[in-house]
C-alpha cells in the first residue's frame, strides 16, 4: 500500500497583539517550535476579525484558519475574544452549508505568557488540517493569480 | 424596518442551477441594517456561492454590487448596462426589491436570496422582533403604543384571551401577552378607563383583504401638461 505523502498545509492564524502574537513570539524565543505552515497575521484584538476574513482566507486557498485570542475574561478590550468566538462558530456552521469541513476554522485562547501552549495549539491545528487534507478550492485555484482584496471591502 | 434572513445556501444554489455568471445585488436600506442584505452580506454570500459550487465543479462566477435601495427604479436603473453580461441576478433585497429588479430586468432570471420576515426592529443585539403588520388602519393611539395586530397571536381587540398567563402568551412563554403590555402602558398613562369601552370590529378592508394596496399623493404626482 502506498502512503499519500503529507502535504504542507497553509494555515492563516489571526493573532491578537496582546496575547497570542506575544505568545508566538515567546514560543520562538524559547526555541519552542511550531509548524511553519502557520502564517501569522497580527490583529489589534480578535474582535477585529470579521467572518469575511475567515471565509475569504479559505476561498483564496488557505487550508485552515486559526483565530488566537486572549483567555476568556482577559481580553484587553473586554469582549473582543468573545465576539471572535461567536464569529468562528458562525463561520463553522456556514462552512458546513458550503460543503467544507467546520474543522478548518478554529478558535484558541492563550495568554501572552503561554508560548508553549501556543506552540501546542498550533501543532494540533496543523495536525487536524493534515488529517482533513488540502482545501479542495486550493487545488482549483492552483496556477491562478491571487485575488486582490481591498481592505475596505471588509470594513 | 423590513427584517429579512438569508435562505439556506443549498436552496440558493439549487435555484442557480444552470447559470454560469450571476450578479449578487445588495440593498443598502432595511436589509442592510438587519445584516441580511447589505454590502458585507453580499460579499459573504458571493464567496459562499463560489466556494459551494467550486468544490465539486466549475465555480459559479458571482460578481457583487449593492444599491442604496432596490425598491426604487432610480437606484436600480444604474444597473441597466452592467446587467447585460449576466445570466441571472441574485437579489439580497426584501421581497419588494426582488420584484422591482424583476420588473426592471424582465429578461433576467431573478433569484431571491432572502426570506422577508416582517416589519420590526432590534430588541437586543442580534435579535429582531415584529412590530407592524401594515393593517392600513393604525390603532396604536388607543392601545398605549402597543400593537395588538402584530403582537397578539389572535389579533384580539378587546383585551386578552384566556391563554394569557403571568403576562405571557400561551403559544410561547417567551412571548409577552400584547394585552398585558397594553394594560400596563395604559395604566402608566392613567388611561385604563378607555380600555373599558368595547371596540367595534376592525375594518380589515384596509389590510391585505382588500387586495393590492396603493397610496396616492396627488400633490406629489407629476402634473399633466396639456399640449398647446
Amino acid at each position: 500500500m502506498t502512503q499519500t505523502p503529507e502535504f504542507e498545509p497553509q494555515i492563516v492564524a489571526f493573532c491578537c497583539l496582546h496575547c497570542a502574537y506575544a505568545a508566538a513570539d515567546l514560543a520562538g524565543g524559547s526555541r519552542c517550535g511550531y509548524p511553519s505552515s502557520i502564517k501569522i497575521v497580527a490583529v489589534p484584538c480578535t474582535g477585529r476579525v470579521d467572518s469575511l476574513h475567515l471565509v475569504k482566507a479559505l476561498e483564496d486557498g488557505a487550508d485552515g484558519v486559526m483565530v488566537a485570542g486572549c483567555l476568556p475574561g482577559r481580553c484587553h478590550f473586554q469582549t473582543g475574544n468573545l465576539y471572535a468566538n461567536q464569529r468562528v462558530e458562525h463561520v463553522r456552521a456556514l462552512l458546513e452549508e458550503i460543503g467544507l469541513e467546520a474543522g478548518r476554522v478554529r478558535m484558541v485562547n492563550v495568554s501572552a505568557g503561554m508560548g508553549v501552549q501556543f506552540a501546542e495549539r498550533a501543532k494540533e491545528m496543523a495536525e487536524s488540517i493534515i488529517a482533513l487534507g488540502p482545501n479542495p478550492l486550493r487545488a482549483r485555484r492552483a496556477g491562478s493569480p491571487p485575488r486582490e482584496i481591498a481592505m475596505e471591502e471588509t470594513n | 424596518m423590513i427584517v429579512a434572513e438569508r435562505k439556506p445556501l443549498e436552496a440558493i444554489v439549487e435555484m442557480l442551477d444552470g447559470q454560469r455568471k450571476v450578479l449578487a445585488v445588495g440593498c443598502g436600506t432595511c436589509v442592510a441594517v438587519c445584516f441580511a442584505g447589505g454590502k458585507k452580506e453580499v460579499e459573504m454570500l458571493a464567496s459562499s456561492l463560489r466556494m459551494a459550487t467550486g468544490i465539486n465543479g466549475e465555480p459559479l462566477q458571482v460578481d457583487e454590487t449593492s444599491e442604496q435601495r432596490q425598491c426604487e427604479v432610480e437606484y436600480i436603473e444604474t444597473l441597466d448596462e452592467s446587467i447585460k453580461e449576466y445570466d441571472a441576478i441574485v437579489s439580497l433585497g426584501c421581497g419588494v426589491g426582488v420584484q422591482y429588479l424583476a420588473e426592471r430586468f424582465p429578461e433576467k432570471r431573478i433569484i431571491p436570496a432572502l426570506d422577508t420576515k416582517f416589519m420590526g426592529g432590534p430588541t437586543e443585539a442580534g435579535v429582531w422582533e415584529e412590530r407592524c403588520q401594515g393593517c392600513g388602519s393604525c390603532m396604536l393611539g388607543s392601545t398605549g403604543g402597543v400593537c395588538p395586530i402584530s403582537r397578539c397571536a389572535k389579533q384580539l381587540m378587546n383585551g386578552p384571551c384566556g391563554g394569557s398567563k403571568n403576562g405571557h402568551c400561551e403559544i410561547d412563554e417567551d412571548i409577552p401577552c400584547a394585552w398585558q403590555l397594553i394594560w400596563e402602558s395604559m395604566d402608566k398613562l392613567g388611561r385604563i378607563e378607555e380600555l373599558m369601552e368595547i371596540s367595534s370590529p376592525k375594518d380589515w378592508s384596509t389590510s391585505r383583504d382588500g387586495g393590492l394596496r396603493r397610496v396616492v399623493r396627488d400633490d406629489l404626482r407629476l402634473p399633466e401638461v396639456e399640449d398647446s
